[in-house]
């Protein structure tokens, strides 16, 4: 009889470990850090986030890292003249717009690695064809210096110059999905309907993470 | 009966055998070029036309205006081989961009490509052969 008991406890305990809401990891760099609070000592650890930043958007207004406090965003890295992979990744990306249109806790940030040519007046028309308007999905200009060192130390995507490229441009097709926090949650290759689909299930339980606080 | 069924089989078979030797050589030769153009086709064309030739939005124009295809068959071969730079419209829509050329392509996948796509998409324009690429390609006009 007793030891009836303890098997009913673990499989209670195994169950609600299972039935637990599930989150997503945080991605990158991690440090520890020692915090004296009420005198004690307690470990925190401090995750990497996105540093600020500022760009000029389609409209020509600067736009920073404030414009996304309080939403969850996807960000990528494109540019409008490309013919490989971005209208895939573009294609896909209006599947995921279509999904949160109107959500004001969602938000996209399309990055240009084209820093010659995509301009705002380019971006407005690669967006305004894209059938884009509003705010909730920026495509922005960077400068040279940062844009390429945002997309590796930010993002973790790899975009780079490379004269003997068709286009001259490099850059990985990654949807990275960035939580309230600037934390990096998930990346997915966005020139996969199945792990856009996968994006879109995390994004949900992203949402989630935020409605139970 | 299990001799029965095996005679019906039998005709059966040979029934098929003898339509298959009867599918005519161009039409072999059409189930050639359509596989072989779907091929390029995805390699190629798919990124801005889609895998299912629908476009994307007002950037990429889709490839089921058959009126289109059809008013301009004799021009697609140039239009592939040497890019394209609009205004154009397609199904009642203007389009403007830049279509890359793709100078490496050879005759006869010029024409497995333009069988595939007027062939695919709700387009049924039948065969176009590399001799007919070649040809069209004397007179582009680019």
């Amino acid at each position: 009889m007793k030891y009836l008991v303890y098997i009913l406890l673990a499989t209670g305990l195994i169950q609600a470990c299972s039935n637990g809401p599930k989150t997503l990891p945080i991605l990158g760099e991690r440090q520890t850090v020692e915090k004296v609070i009420d005198g004690k000592t307690v470990i925190d650890t401090i995750y990497q986030h996105i540093p600020a930043f500022s760009y000029l958007n389609q409209d020509s207004v600067y736009i920073s890292n404030v414009d996304f406090d309080g939403s969850i965003y996807v960000a990528d890295f494109f540019f409008t003249s490309c013919n490989t992979i971005c209208p895939i990744m573009h294609r896909n990306m209006l599947t995921v717009l279509d999904k949160y249109k109107g959500n004001e806790h969602v938000k996209f940030l399309s990055h240009s690695i084209d820093t010659k040519y995509d301009w705002p007046n380019r971006l407005k028309k690669y967006a305004t064809k894209l059938g884009v308007t509003g705010n909730q999905w920026q495509f922005v200009h960077g400068s040279k210096d940062s844009i390429y060192s945002v997309a590796a130390k930010s993002y973790l995507v790899a975009a780079y110059e490379d004269g003997a490229a068709p286009q001259g441009l490099v850059h990985q097709g990654w949807f990275v999905l960035i939580d309230k926090e600037k934390r990096i949650r998930g990346a997915y290759d966005g020139t996969k309907t199945d792990q856009v689909a996968q994006l879109m299930n995390d994004m949900d339980l992203l949402l989630q993470e935020y409605e139970q606080k | 009966m299990s001799k029965n069924k095996f005679g019906i089989f039998s005709i059966l078979s040979l029934i098929g055998i003898f339509f298959y030797a009867c599918q005519s050589e161009e039409e072999i030769t059409y189930a050639r070029y359509y596989t072989a153009g779907k091929q390029l086709y995805e390699n190629k064309c798919a990124n801005c036309h889609g895998n299912d030739g629908a476009g994307l939005a007002m950037l990429y124009p889709p490839l089921t205006d058959s009126t289109f295809l059809k008013q301009n068959k004799t021009k697609l071969a140039c239009y592939i081989k040497n890019g394209l730079q609009g205004p154009i419209q397609i199904s009642g829509k203007n389009y403007e961009g830049i279509m890359p050329a793709q100078a490496t392509l050879s005759d006869i996948e010029i024409a497995e490509i333009i069988t595939y796509i007027t062939n695919s998409f709700g387009n049924k324009q039948g065969f176009y052969p590399y001799q007919q690429a070649g040809a069209d390609l004397q007179n582009c006009s680019n």
